[in-house]
């Protein structure tokens, strides 16, 4: 009588479907949510999902029910001081003295925010919602430098190192069967005449010589037929496609002189984060050069990069000109993406910075799909900024901009990274 | 109740670890001992199901396929939220009122759990679904999962056509107006999946052309004379305000009146469920705890296993009293346990006071008189009528009385001889599902001139309608596709409009 279905194996995410339209439906809240969490949290959390919440009126589902008011008489539980007659004051608030209107109160009244978990998909999809690597579509489309070959059945023709030998050996067959079929079905006829005859006659009968002349004949035709001929050859084709430069490699340049403190550095660590993590869900590989500098520039590893402290003056060409150099030396032969991200507080020997802005005008950004420059200081703008403003106008791919404070470093990033209409 | 064993009994397994095989013995054990009891139940079908698919069951209101939207997804986070950490546990189980009777078993739980909730599930809901009168009038345990998986895949054509957000703004719509979207007192017809495809196509037609029909009727331009009174549409008031859209929303295309249709047959199924909570729970309660309770006499269960039953039981059935912050109104699974227990008292071991107040049941069967209960009652009427002051004295019941023309609340009634028929009204009353939603009903077309429609309240003791009653209407309009007002009656008879929705512009897609 009973049926016992395990359906535990079954589909889980029924309400996966559910799930999504929820999202889309609250996607302005969610959205909010999540950029106002963004400030909070430390960029090394982007690897965690994200708990938003979203207040509950936006969320309601009405429906008609009474509201305070009007006359409710109510039956309670656990009476120990009420006998009938009994004046009770009216509970404050509802709820705190018990006897209060528990029911007659709905929904309407005490709103929690709705709170739910996002999963680290979710929230990295809102987090880089609209937001698109600069120039990127266009490189792909244009710069298809890159081949790979694949196979793509077989050719007739080609070089004999591609010689497929089960298929040619397959088609001589086939071909060796086709043309001695006629000779062979007289054969296997003359073969049954010459056995009746040798029964009959015995050897030396002319009609058994006729027949072994024939045989003869027939055999010599069928052992003419090539065992392999030219057009029996197949070769394997391989046919070569283009495949997308999926590498790329990312600059992080800093000024460690004096002037940069921990906090600007953590900023500045943020930002270069940021990018990072936006890098890797457009590319497979990705490779970062860190670059720090003072008066001198240096290529360190990443622990070196932001923990070490140093002090003096700077000059920013010199981190540039390392850029360069490298540049160069490792990923200029058209693989590469890349990326430059340039954190400083702006200050720099004067005469320096219309260096860097030739530098990085004429050397480095017609290398690099995107170069970012930010600013870290409550200040005026130094002349780093103002040469840097210069270039700005001339290159589409360079892009710039001041943060004050941890919590701007999102709407930078936006800004930095806002979807170009290629 | 000792009974002596016929045949040396095999106890069933006992430990925490269940297997199909032993929940196999178990449901067979219980079903023999529910037989014995004249349990009259559909075939039994239970599946096992994980947490996740348990909150996935919650969240399209428990049943097994449903529609898509997205409130099904709210309900889903919050559930999902609040298990993740713990604030809240899964119900052990869930049960369909379905043929053959679906019961969910959670994976996670332990062996004495699954025997409860077979017994619970299995037997004492089934039970009540097949033998209670509002079942059997409002439900067709027969074609719901039928007409769901119809219901589901016809929004997904619809979605597929008209795109998802159009269909989402309607099911909105729609959802808003639930509770007003029930017959109570029609009997409706029965659903089949057969009947309803065969229908569908040709009711498409049908209604929309009648729609037409009702419209053309307008004269040009009629100048009106005199203030003759005009006779309204609907002639009588229309307690179902989605069957009234359904049939007469002017600017509805088919397919929206078929979606309409289908979230209106929805509501009305879950309609009983909503009026028999304390006598179906109860009920349940009451035979777990009673074919379990035969079983152990029988030798059959362990004493671990009745020691984990009955602390769960316990649970299920605890009564917070008005002061505790626990309280929230009055347990419907205690108040409907120690309902039936008291009944089968009363059968069974009547004294005097029960003799005065229920002479009819006093030392009767108690099965018999179980089984008209069950059958042919709902919370209003069975609280109305077995409610003891046995049991009121227990509950130590109490009933207050507020009203807000008065300072202070008073207390109406209490547990004693003068008070026990009070309290027994009101507690009867506060199921009554007339107390319970707003009476809103459907008053007035202006079928002359603006087309607009209006609803009327009728307050039940002067209450109010929630603040969200505004937005409802805004829904009601975008059904409607016109102007709809809401006026209130007051205690003279006197209507006043409360909320007027202006929609003037015709023949605009109405969800847009």
């Amino acid at each position: 009588m009973v049926r016992i279905i395990d359906r535990r194996f079954d589909s889980k995410n029924k309400s996966a479907v559910n799930r999504q339209r929820f999202m889309r439906r609250f996607k302005q809240q969610i959205r909010k949510a999540v950029s106002e969490a963004i400030q909070g949290r430390s960029i090394r959390d982007l690897e965690n999902g994200e708990q938003v919440s979203i207040p509950a009126r936006d969320l309601s589902e009405p429906s008609l029910h009474h509201g305070k008011g009007g006359i409710w008489e109510q039956v309670f539980s656990g009476n120990d001081q009420f006998s009938s007659g009994d004046l009770i004051n009216r509970p404050l608030g509802g709820g705190a003295g018990g006897s209060g209107k528990g029911k007659a109160s709905n929904e309407g009244e005490h709103e929690d925010d709705f709170v739910f978990q996002l999963s680290r998909e979710e929230f990295l999809e809102l987090f880089f919602e609209d937001l698109e690597l600069p120039r990127l579509v266009r490189t792909q489309l244009a710069k298809v430098t890159d081949y790979k070959t694949q196979r793509a059945g077989f050719t007739s023709d080609g070089v004999p190192a591609n010689i497929n030998i089960i298929r040619s050996m397959r088609g001589a067959l086939g071909r060796r069967l086709a043309l001695g079929s006629p000779y062979a079905g007289r054969l296997r006829e003359l073969q049954q005449q010459l056995d009746d005859a040798l029964a009959r006659d015995g050897e030396d009968s002319a009609e058994v010589q006729a027949l072994r002349d024939e045989i003869g004949v027939l055999r010599a035709k069928i052992d003419r037929i090539p065992f392999i001929d030219s057009f029996d050859l197949r070769y394997n084709n391989r046919i070569k496609v283009p495949r997308p430069t999926t590498q790329a490699v990312m600059f992080c340049l800093m000024d460690v002189s004096g002037s940069m403190d921990e906090e600007r550095k953590s900023t500045a660590k943020r930002f270069f984060m940021l990018l990072y993590l936006f890098l890797t869900r457009s590319y497979e590989h990705i490779e970062v050069v860190f670059i720090r500098h003072h008066t001198v520039a240096k290529e360190v590893d990443e622990d070196e990069f932001f923990h070490s402290r140093e002090s003096g003056g700077t000059v920013v060409s010199s981190a540039l000109v390392l850029m360069r150099d490298i540049l160069r030396e490792r990923y200029a032969n058209g693989q590469w993406n890349i990326y430059g991200a340039q954190a400083s507080d702006g200050d720099n020997w004067d005469n320096d910075s219309p260096v860097c802005g030739q530098l990085l005008g004429n050397e480095i950004l017609p290398w690099c799909q995107y170069f970012a420059y930010i600013e870290i200081t409550a200040g005026e703008p130094q002349n780093l900024w103002r040469e840097y403003a210069k270039i700005g106008g001339e290159h589409d791919n360079f892009a710039m901009q001041r943060i004050e404070s941890p919590a701007d470093i999102y709407p930078v990033f936006r800004e930095l990274f806002k979807k170009t209409i290629t | 109740m000792k009974r002596a064993p016929v045949r040396k009994p095999e106890p069933l397994p006992s430990g925490s670890e269940w297997s199909t095989e032993s929940i196999d013995r178990y449901n067979a054990e219980i079903a023999r001992v529910a037989a014995h009891y004249r349990l009259d139940t559909y075939p039994v079908q239970v599946e096992i199901i994980t947490a996740e698919q348990m909150m996935d069951a919650y969240a399209s209101v428990g049943m097994p396929v449903n529609y898509h939207h997205w409130s099904f997804g709210k309900h889903f986070l919050a559930t999902e939220k609040g298990y993740r950490r713990g604030q809240m546990g899964l119900a052990y189980e869930i049960v369909i009122n379905s043929n053959p009777c679906i019961a969910y078993l959670m994976e996670e739980n332990t062996l004495p759990m699954q025997g409860l909730v077979i017994a619970h599930a299995a037997y004492g809901h089934n039970s009540f679904f097949k033998g209670n009168y509002l079942f059997r009038t409002w439900t067709n345990a027969d074609a719901i999962i039928d007409y769901l998986v119809f219901a589901r895949n016809y929004i997904g054509q619809c979605e597929e056509r008209y795109g998802e957000e159009a269909v989402e703004l309607l099911l909105d719509s729609c959802h808003a107006l639930m509770s007003l979207g029930v017959d109570r007192y029609k009997r409706p017809p029965k659903l089949s999946l057969a009947k309803e495809k065969l229908r569908q196509q040709e009711r498409e037609e049908y209604l929309q052309g009648q729609v037409n029909d009702l419209w053309r009727t307008l004269p040009a331009h009629e100048v009106r004379t005199g203030t003759r009174e005009e006779a309204r549409f609907p002639p009588e008031p229309e307690e179902n305000l989605l069957y009234f859209i359904e049939k007469n929303a002017p600017l509805l295309e088919p397919w929206q009146r078929e979606v309409v249709r289908i979230v209106r047959k929805i509501a009305q199924y879950f309609f009983p469920q909503r009026q028999t909570q304390v006598m179906n729970e109860g009920w349940a309660t009451f035979w777990h705890y009673t074919l379990l309770n035969h079983l152990y006499d029988e030798g059959l269960l362990a004493d671990s296993f009745m020691l984990e039953f009955l602390q769960s039981h316990t649970n299920v059935v605890y009564q917070p009293p008005y002061n505790s912050r626990w309280y929230n109104g009055i347990n419907p699974y205690a108040l409907g346990f120690a309902m039936w227990q008291d009944i089968r008292r009363m059968c069974e071991q009547p004294d005097d006071e029960d003799r005065r107040w229920f002479p009819e049941i006093a030392g009767s069967d108690w099965l018999e008189t179980f089984d008209f209960a069950m059958r042919n009652f709902k919370d209003e009427s069975f609280i109305a009528q077995y409610l003891s002051p046995k049991v009121m004295r227990e509950f130590r019941m109490f009933a207050v009385l507020d009203d807000d023309r008065e300072d202070k609340l008073k207390v109406s009634a209490i547990h004693n001889d003068e008070g026990f028929r009070r309290v027994r009204d009101i507690l009867s009353d506060q199921y009554n599902l007339g107390a319970r939603e707003p009476n809103v009903q459907v008053w007035n077309v202006d079928l002359r001139g603006d087309r607009s429609l209006t609803l009327r309240h009728t307050p039940y003791r002067r209450r109010p309608l929630s603040d969200s009653a505004e937005e409802v209407m805004r829904h009601v309009a975008r059904l409607w596709g016109f102007t709809v007002r809401l006026e209130t009656v007051d205690e003279s008879g006197k209507a006043e409009l409360t909320h007027e929705i202006r929609n003037e512009k015709r023949r605009t897609l109405v969800l847009s």
